[in-house]
């Protein structure tokens, strides 16, 4: 009889299905989106750009893999979090950027922002805009000079200064001469200095798109950051091009689409997102306008990650003033 | 009937590989075990000793409390045991195995019932033995006895069956769709309701088109198809209500209380049944289905009968089974054995290979908040799940996890695996006993 029915079946609680898209897609999602400023920045620095990301990557990983070796963890590079995290540092840095310093950089910000903090999901604030300061303030002569694009045109200059740096110095020779800023299509499609992956607005905005569409962020931080950047930017040099000089150069895009939106350091409800995000272009445009740096996303989105726990606070109060559940109200 | 704001929901693959499938009778099995556990609210007491002939229809096990419903002998036979069994619940059930003769006798108890006024009626709708045949098995005739009857309006039928894979619910408005509009008109006259909704998912074309051909037919003016998006949990009681009445319900609140009568389709129907031919429940239409089945069908099963022996009508397994599921794949409960008996309240078995069926290794949270946009009232799983690990009974109560219906969305949807609907219960659990 008893060998009549199977008896020893598995047992677990409902559900009993899951969805396919795991940690390992979404990550997968995230990377497919950067793919296209991934190769205008190899089509705009040249094969130096290509390089460096795959450096940077590599680095990551491996950093990622012997740390959880080293410690006895369960191995996490099947994620592709690690992969990411390199491919984004490679898009904050300039494309003749020392290998070694950008695999400093690798180091810094898997074993000290994520892994001593215990890992994905527990780090406070985004890995790669952590590395991105880091080397900012250790090289800060290779961060801030920048390879000529090879479409800026006949040019002995292997370096030139980035759109920012340009107004920087306009804005402080109190001539705020638009002319001399690269028109709306150069913008657009990047032909202009600036780290390697931030430079191409339009394929930014194409992978930022998609990420939206295939729900795998929320448009509230981007359009809350974008939106205040054009706005704060509108009002600063009283007019529509200086808000979308502002919105499409230096990180803007790259920080507000691939890095405010990390899950793990940005808050959780859509109020604090708004926050969040406007929050990011307020600092933002302030160390543009008033800062001694010509560029400040990468400060504001660490800034905003610190204040991240007071905003999950804070919109749980609104949550919960509102009865928790919505059950339709 | 306006349209409205649809609550949150999850796409979950429908596989309803046996909505054409009609339903088919199996062989009586050489034995059957009836659970005395078959309702929510009281099990009831053996009313047959070991050695007793019982027949089919007859009443052979029944309490007196309040919530609880009668069972019937679903074969003619001898009672050869009368077993203490570990259920899927954890507890011990009483259990009545009886080995058929297979002349299945009809009981002399069997008589079509009067019904002269509302008492007739409720005391028919118990002495039906119907529980709520899409899972829940709460007993039908408390749902159609509210303390507040003057205040009902609406019938509201639940014909959603989200739940992937299972497709009962739909064979029984194809086959039977005569017998739920009677059964309805019947609710609607006793208790003297206005109207009644249909709510049924869109991916149920053939159920809908047959409801409306007889709607035409029949010239019925009070009873409205309101068809549902084909998403997860479209069938869960208070999402329903909220779709066709448009009425807030939280948890612990009865359908009653706003007004709506609300059952499942399937025990409307097999209520309406009762009161044609006078016999009981004793039979149900089951899904059979999942990887490891050789043929998925319907079939009308008696209650009683093993999931082995079911299996062995739908051509036996195909590969090692290794989790069988009696419910859907979002909220059934997944059996230690397919010595299992079916119950009242077995609207599919699915049968899984070890591929399907392994458990998903549990990452880190990466904060996504999924589970908190796929919840259907808004609730944060995350957040629960990190008290419930803490016992930080004040925030489960502040964060509202008692309002959890157990739906499973965000255990669905949690990229990282975490099996969030149980850490939900869990929490559930704890906070009931804190406040005890």
């Amino acid at each position: 009889m008893d060998n009549k029915f199977h008896t020893n079946l598995i047992v677990s609680s409902s559900p009993h299905i899951v969805t396919e898209s795991d940690t390992t897609r979404l990550m997968g999602t995230v990377l497919l989106a950067l793919a296209p400023a991934w190769i205008a920045s190899i089509y705009i620095f040249g094969i130096r750009a290509l390089l460096l990301s795959v450096v940077c990557v590599a680095a990551s990983v491996l950093f990622e893999y012997v740390y959880n070796a080293i410690t006895h963890k369960k191995q996490t590079v099947g994620d592709l979090s690690a992969a990411l995290t390199g491919l984004l540092i490679a898009f904050n840095v300039p494309a003749n950027f020392p290998f070694w310093q950008a695999i400093l950089g690798c180091l810094f910000a898997i074993v000290v922002v994520k892994q001593l903090f215990g890992g994905i999901g527990k780090n406070f604030s985004n890995p790669a805009i952590t590395a991105r300061i880091f080397l900012f303030i250790s090289f800060s002569a290779n961060m801030s000079t920048w390879p000529v694009t090879r479409l800026a045109g006949a040019t002995d200059a292997t370096t030139g200064p980035t759109p920012l740096a340009t107004y920087a110095e306009l804005r402080d020779a109190g001539n705020l001469d638009f002319s001399q800023l690269p028109s709306l299509s150069q913008l657009l499609l990047g032909f202009h200095g600036g780290s390697t992956g931030e430079v191409c607005a339009i394929a930014l905005i194409i992978g930022g798109v998609y990420l939206i569409v295939r729900k795998v962020i929320s448009p509230v931080i981007p359009c809350a950051f974008i939106g205040t950047v054009f706005v704060l930017g509108c009002i600063m040099t009283g007019s529509l091009y200086g808000g979308l000089f502002h919105a499409l150069t230096g990180g803007v895009l790259l920080g507000a689409f691939f890095m405010a939106t990390d899950y793990v350091t940005s808050p959780k409800l859509p109020l604090g997102q708004l926050i969040f995000g406007i929050g990011c272009g307020i600092v933002t445009m302030c160390i543009r306008q008033y800062g001694s740096y010509p560029e400040g996303v990468s400060f504001s989105i660490l800034l905003m990650n610190l204040c991240t726990p007071l905003l999950n606070n804070l919109s749980y109060k609104f949550y919960l003033k509102e009865g928790g559940a919505r059950n339709g109200k | 009937m306006s349209q409205r704001k649809h609550l949150p929901s999850i796409h979950v693959p429908h596989h309803k590989n046996t909505a054409a499938s009609e339903t088919v009778t199996m062989p009586v099995p050489d034995e059957v075990s009836i659970s005395m556990s078959q309702n929510i609210g009281a099990p009831c007491q053996p009313l047959v000793e070991k050695g007793d002939y019982v027949k089919v229809g007859q009443r052979i096990g029944d309490v007196d409390a309040f919530v609880s419903a009668p069972i019937f002998s679903s074969v003619s036979g001898t009672v050869k045991s009368i077993d203490q069994v570990r259920g899927s619940m954890g507890g011990f059930e009483t259990h009545i195995v009886i080995e058929t003769d297979k002349k299945q006798e009809i009981s002399e108890e069997v008589k079509i019932p009067e019904i002269n006024s509302l008492e007739d009626f409720i005391k028919a709708a118990r002495d039906s033995g119907m529980v709520g045949l899409g899972g829940a098995s709460f007993p039908t005739h408390i749902k159609l006895n509210p303390k507040n009857l003057d205040e009902c309006e609406y019938l509201v039928v639940n014909a959603a069956e989200c739940e992937p894979f299972i497709t009962t619910d739909n064979r029984e408005m194809v086959e039977n769709g005569q017998d739920v509009l009677d059964g309805m008109r019947l609710i609607m006259t006793w208790l003297d309701l206005k109207k009644g909704y249909i709510g049924v998912e869109t991916n149920k074309p053939d159920a809908i088109a047959n409801l409306k051909r007889l709607i035409e037919q029949n010239e019925i003016r009070d009873i409205e198809i309101v068809p549902l998006p084909s998403s997860y949990p479209k069938g869960a009681e208070r999402v329903l209500i909220y779709e066709t009445v448009g009425k807030v319900m939280d948890a612990g609140v009865l359908p009653a209380q706003l007004g709506v009568i609300l059952d499942n389709v399937s025990t409307i129907g097999v209520m309406a049944e009762y009161f044609k031919t006078g016999m009981p429940i004793v039979r149900r239409r089951v899904t059979i289905d999942g990887d490891a089945v050789a043929e998925p069908k319907n079939v009308y099963v008696p209650i009683g009968t093993r999931i082995a022996d079911v299996v062995e009508f739908c051509g036996g397994y195909k590969t090692e089974p290794r989790k069988i599921i009696m419910g859907g794949p979002m909220m059934g409960r997944a059996t230690k054995s397919d010595e299992s008996p079916t119950m009242k309240n077995t609207s599919a078995i699915l049968c899984f290979s070890q591929e399907k069926a392994e458990v998903k290794e549990e990452t880190a949270c990466l904060n996504c908040q999924r589970c908190h946009t796929a919840c259907p009232f808004g609730l944060m799983p995350s957040i629960f799940a990190d008290a419930y690990e803490k016992k930080d009974i004040d925030t489960l109560n502040r964060f509202n996890v008692m309002q959890c219906m157990e739906c499973g969305s965000c255990s669905y949807t949690c990229p990282a695996r975490r099996p969030l609907a149980m850490s939900n219960k869990l929490a559930k659990m704890m906070v009931k006993e804190a406040s005890n």
